[in-house]
């Protein structure tokens, strides 16, 4: 038999993903009319599936993937359940906003169909997050995960889903991609029924999401420095650091690139990470690092996400097992050095200014390769934090806290997020942290100056709500003889319930 | 001018000219009268385009052939990847994609035992009659009165007399008509001990799509068993998912000794149809292989297409759609009754077959035409004109569908102001 057929066969998958994007078309049009009432519902029902199966795809997601650590994997995908709720609650994307004075009515207009995609570092708890994001907006989500991340990212998405469906979502709210290549992916991506795109990954495919022609929502990486003042109390900030690092080894876009502190600081900074966990390298530990985590200035993606003993045993640097972050020291603040990029690692970079302007103009430079992003302060001094803040391109600094679980809002106030809005400057259009009200437009109506206008009346609840509940629903009541709303409503439940007979 | 290289027209005018001239001078004035005189010019998805340039949504759509839309991209790699390597082969011997494509459909009935293969619909139905007799030994074949099952020479004889009699093709010694939703009247046809079959459009396509009564179809098929006559289903509009199953006597409860299959299993671009039949009626093709016979029967070309338009219809995310579909319409259309109660009747529906009843026994002429200047392609029922035939294909999209009744409501003052015209003229 030969290897390759002897006929062409059209290209399955792209047929199917179409076909689901025509699907969440039709789930968009149905669930843009619930209620809220029914939308914190399906929220609740999902956010609860996810909860439970939180430390389930956190494995998977690792063996999967190889990245990072199930423990943490399993604290990110409950923090976008519960959590995320939590926060949100009370945000009314579905309500009509009435504005007396200005004389101004809003109403919610949710995007429709999200393309969603979701990286290989955070698989699983981005469907979560986008998904909580999608109902909470009221659109309809189509998850496109990396392909090395295909199965758990997959399955996770068919279970929201039929949480989302036993809890009266409309079918093909949530749905996902089976076989994402780049190629169908951009083919998607460009579809105009495509109402926005959420782009979560590496920066190709982030670029490509913007240049696809559709609305998107897309971020940049990250370098986050962490400047410890000596206004600080170093074993507070040195715990904070390690425990950020070895966050999921650090394969959050928000963790500590570089560690900077000032010349007369650098000793009691490097006995607290000590204390911490961390393993402080010399020069020859550090050249190790350095050789192996960069070839030819390109990091090496195998290190992504591994523990710190892993990147040890690998560079030939002799570590005690204990040893939760490794600190390469560069004596000297500076532009040229690899060890100053981008390290999704436990490796975290020492570095010394001579004193607080020298190590804000540094930080400033760093902070440059993840401009957007976000950056950490540890100390006291508000008025130096004010003057790093101001001067350090990024949208959120993380004060005094770990900047993996700040920026992301799990140990801050900010809110939870796995999309890191990098703004302007990180070639982002949302400079702050993705939420649902991202996802909704308001249609504005807004009468005269000097017209009058009497919105004391206005009913809202004419509105067309929920029109079809889509889940297979059992109505009680018979239809009157008289054709109210109700019983035609009721008559098409009878009808629908006739369309589809079962198989003999 | 039209230049399509292989020939040229001046105009649509020249064409109908030419149409008239050449082809069918009936046809052509019949449209032209009923104020719907399309010739079909660029056709893609659910959209035709009228010489003239006019587009027109199709919710005629043949009765199902265009299922997937006109032109589905998917379905045309196919056929010209088959192209490049088939033909439509040698009726005579087995191929690979008859094999293939027999198999694919008798695993969507697995009661059935072989597909037979035939071009078009009333060939399938030639081929259940003619099996149906060599398993009862048995002549007498019943239909319903305004049952439809094609235009050949034994499938014209079940229908309606205004299609047989003008041939002198009609039986009445051998073709039985008894009356839709009656079972009794059924009874007493099969009583009589030398009926072979009863054969059944599982809802009545040319008649309007009444609705088969509760049990009516299970009691038939039980009557046909109990009097040792076959029960033959014909598929050709209810089939291919168009209920919301596959076939439409899965949706029944039903067991057919035989049914038959057509339109849509082509995709629209290769013809083809299948009659299906149970190992006991198919043992004629044991005794003699060869006893039916068609060059264009089965053809390998229209096997690959049909095996694709098959996988199609089973994909999970097809099935859904379907669902949206018959869903949006049974909501929009109750909805559009309730709006325009005084000529819209009435709604027929399973799945994404519909009728729409209007108020006068013309009624879905006048609404065809007032839909058709609004740019939708609906057609009559021929056999109830007070019905509209309304098919919508298996992939439309939310907005097309919205669009449909956008167009449709825009359309019933115009329906009205036609059907009072037809009123007086009374
Ligand atoms: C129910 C039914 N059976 C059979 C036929 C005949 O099919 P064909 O025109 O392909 O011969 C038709 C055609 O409209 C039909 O609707």
């Amino acid at each position: 038999m030969a290897s390759r057929p002897l006929l062409n066969i059209p290209d399955r998958d792209l047929s199917a993903t179409r076909m689901k994007v025509v699907r969440a078309t039709w789930a968009a049009k149905y669930f843009r009319r619930f209620d809220r009432g029914a939308v914190l519902r399906i929220a609740e029902a999902v956010a609860g599936a996810g909860y439970e199966r939180a430390a389930h795809y956190a494995e998977w997601a690792v063996r999967e993937t190889g990245y990072g650590v199930v423990e943490h994997k399993t604290l990110k995908n409950r923090f976008c359940t519960h959590d995320l709720l939590d926060h949100y609650r009370d945000l009314d994307l579905i309500t009509p906003r009435v504005d007396q004075e200005r004389k101004i009515i809003e109403i919610p207009a949710p995007a429709g169909v999200v393309l969603a995609l979701a990286p290989v570092t955070n698989p699983v708890a981005t469907v979560y997050y986008k998904t909580m994001l999608a109902i909470l907006s009221r659109n309809a989500i189509v998850l496109s995960p990396h392909p090395l991340a295909r199965e758990c990212s997959a399955d996770a998405a068919r279970y929201l889903a039929v949480a989302a469906e036993a809890a009266g979502a409309p079918s093909g709210l949530v749905q996902c991609i089976e076989e994402p290549s780049v190629e169908l992916v951009e083919d998607i991506m460009a579809s105009d029924r495509i109402n926005v795109i959420m782009a979560t990954g590496g920066n190709a495919m982030v670029r490509a999401a913007y240049s696809s022609g559709n609305p998107a929502l897309g971020v940049g990486p990250g370098n986050g420095v962490a400047y410890v003042d000596p206004s600080a109390t170093v074993d507070d900030a040195a715990r904070c650091l390690v425990e950020s690092k070895s966050f999921d080894n650090s394969i959050l876009c928000t963790n500590e690139s570089i560690c900077l502190t000032l010349e007369r600081n650098r000793g009691n900074m490097e006995r607290a990470l000590r204390t911490a966990g961390a393993h402080i390298c010399n020069a020859e530990d550090t050249g190790r690092l350095r050789d192996r985590l960069w070839t030819n200035g390109r990091f090496n993606p195998d290190a992504i996400g591994k523990s710190a003993l892993w990147i040890a045993k690998e560079a030939g640097v002799r570590v005690n097992d204990a040893t939760k972050v490794l600190v390469p020291v560069v004596e000297r603040p500076g532009q040229d050095d690899v060890l100053f990029r981008e390290k999704l690692c436990p490796v975290l970079a020492l570095t010394a200014a001579l004193d607080f302007d020298q190590a804000v103009t540094f930080a400033a430079q760093a902070a440059k390769r993840g401009a957007g992003h976000s950056a950490a302060f540890h100390g006291n001094d508000q008025n130096r934090l004010l003057a790093f803040s101001n001067a350090v391109p990024v949208n959120r600094v993380v004060v005094n806290a770990p900047c993996s679980q700040g920026a992301a809002g799990f140990a801050t106030y900010l809110p939870p997020s796995f999309m890191i809005g990098t703004g302007y400057a990180g070639r982002s259009s949302v400079g702050e942290n993705v939420g649902p009200q991202h996802l909704v437009h308001w249609t504005r109506i807004a009468f005269g100056r000097d017209a009058p206008a009497d919105l004391s009346a206005l009913d809202f609840n004419a509105l067309p709500r929920k029109p079809v509940p889509v889940a297979e629903t059992r109505v009680v009541d018979t239809p009157g003889p008289e054709l109210t709303r109700d019983t035609l409503r009721t008559m098409i439940l009878e009808e629908l319930r006739n369309l589809k007979g079962g198989s003999g | 001018m039209f230049d399509y290289g292989y020939f040229s027209f001046a105009s649509k005018e020249e064409l109908l000219g030419k149409a008239a001239e050449y082809w069918n001078p009936g046809k052509v004035s019949f449209w032209k009268d009923a104020g719907t005189p399309m010739v079909i010019d660029r056709r893609e998805g659910y959209r035709l385009y009228d010489m003239s340039g006019k587009c027109l949504i199709d919710l005629h759509l043949n009765g199902g052939t265009y299922n997937f839309g006109h032109r589905h991209p998917e379905l045309v790699e196919v056929l010209k990847s088959g192209l490049d390597y088939f033909d439509m082969g040698n009726h005579w011997f087995p191929s690979v994609t008859r094999a293939a494509f027999a198999e694919k459909l008798v695993r969507t009935a697995p009661h059935m035992k072989y597909a037979i293969f035939g071009a078009g619909g009333a060939e399938a139905v030639e081929i259940a009659i003619k099996t149906a007799r060599y398993a009862t030994g048995r002549r007498k074949i019943i239909s319903i009165i305004k049952g439809y099952h094609g235009h050949s020479g034994l499938s014209v004889a079940t229908g309606d007399d205004r299609f047989s009699k003008i041939f002198l093709a009609d039986r009445p010694d051998e073709f039985i008509q008894v009356p839709f939703n009656d079972a009794d009247a059924l009874e007493r046809e099969l009583k009589k001990g030398d009926v072979a079959a009863f054969i059944i459009e599982t809802i009545p396509a040319t008649y309007g799509f009444p609705m088969p009564e509760e049990g009516y179809l299970k009691n038939c098929q039980d009557l046909c068993h109990r009097y040792g006559a076959r029960f033959i289903s014909d598929e050709v509009q209810t089939g291919l998912m168009r209920t919301g199953v596959m076939w439409g006597w899965q949706g029944y409860g039903l067991r057919p000794d035989i049914f038959v299959c057509g339109k849509g299993l082509g995709g629209g671009i290769y013809p083809i149809s299948a009659c299906l039949v149970t190992e006991e009626c198919g043992q004629w093709q044991i005794e003699d292989g060869a006893a039916h016979i068609s060059t264009a029967g089965g053809s390998e070309l229209g096997c690959l297409v049909g095996h694709h338009v098959l996988e199609m219809l089973q994909r999970p995310e097809v099935a859904s759609n379907i669902e949206f579909v018959a869903r949006f319409f049974a909501q929009s259309m109750a909805e559009m009754m309730a709006r325009h109660t005084d000529i819209f009747r009435g709604v027929r529906q399973r799945g994404v077959v519909l009728g729409l009843e209007f108020d006068h026994p013309e009624g879905a002429v006048a609404v065809s035409r007032a839909l058709y200047e609004n740019g939708i392609w609906a057609i009559f029922s021929s056999l109830d004109k007070r019905v509209l035939q309304f098919k919508p294909g298996v992939v439309k999209d939310v907005e097309l569908c919205q669009e449909i009744m956008d167009r449709f409501d825009a359309a019933m003052p115009r329906a009205r102001q036609l059907l009072d015209r037809m009123r007086k003229s009374f």
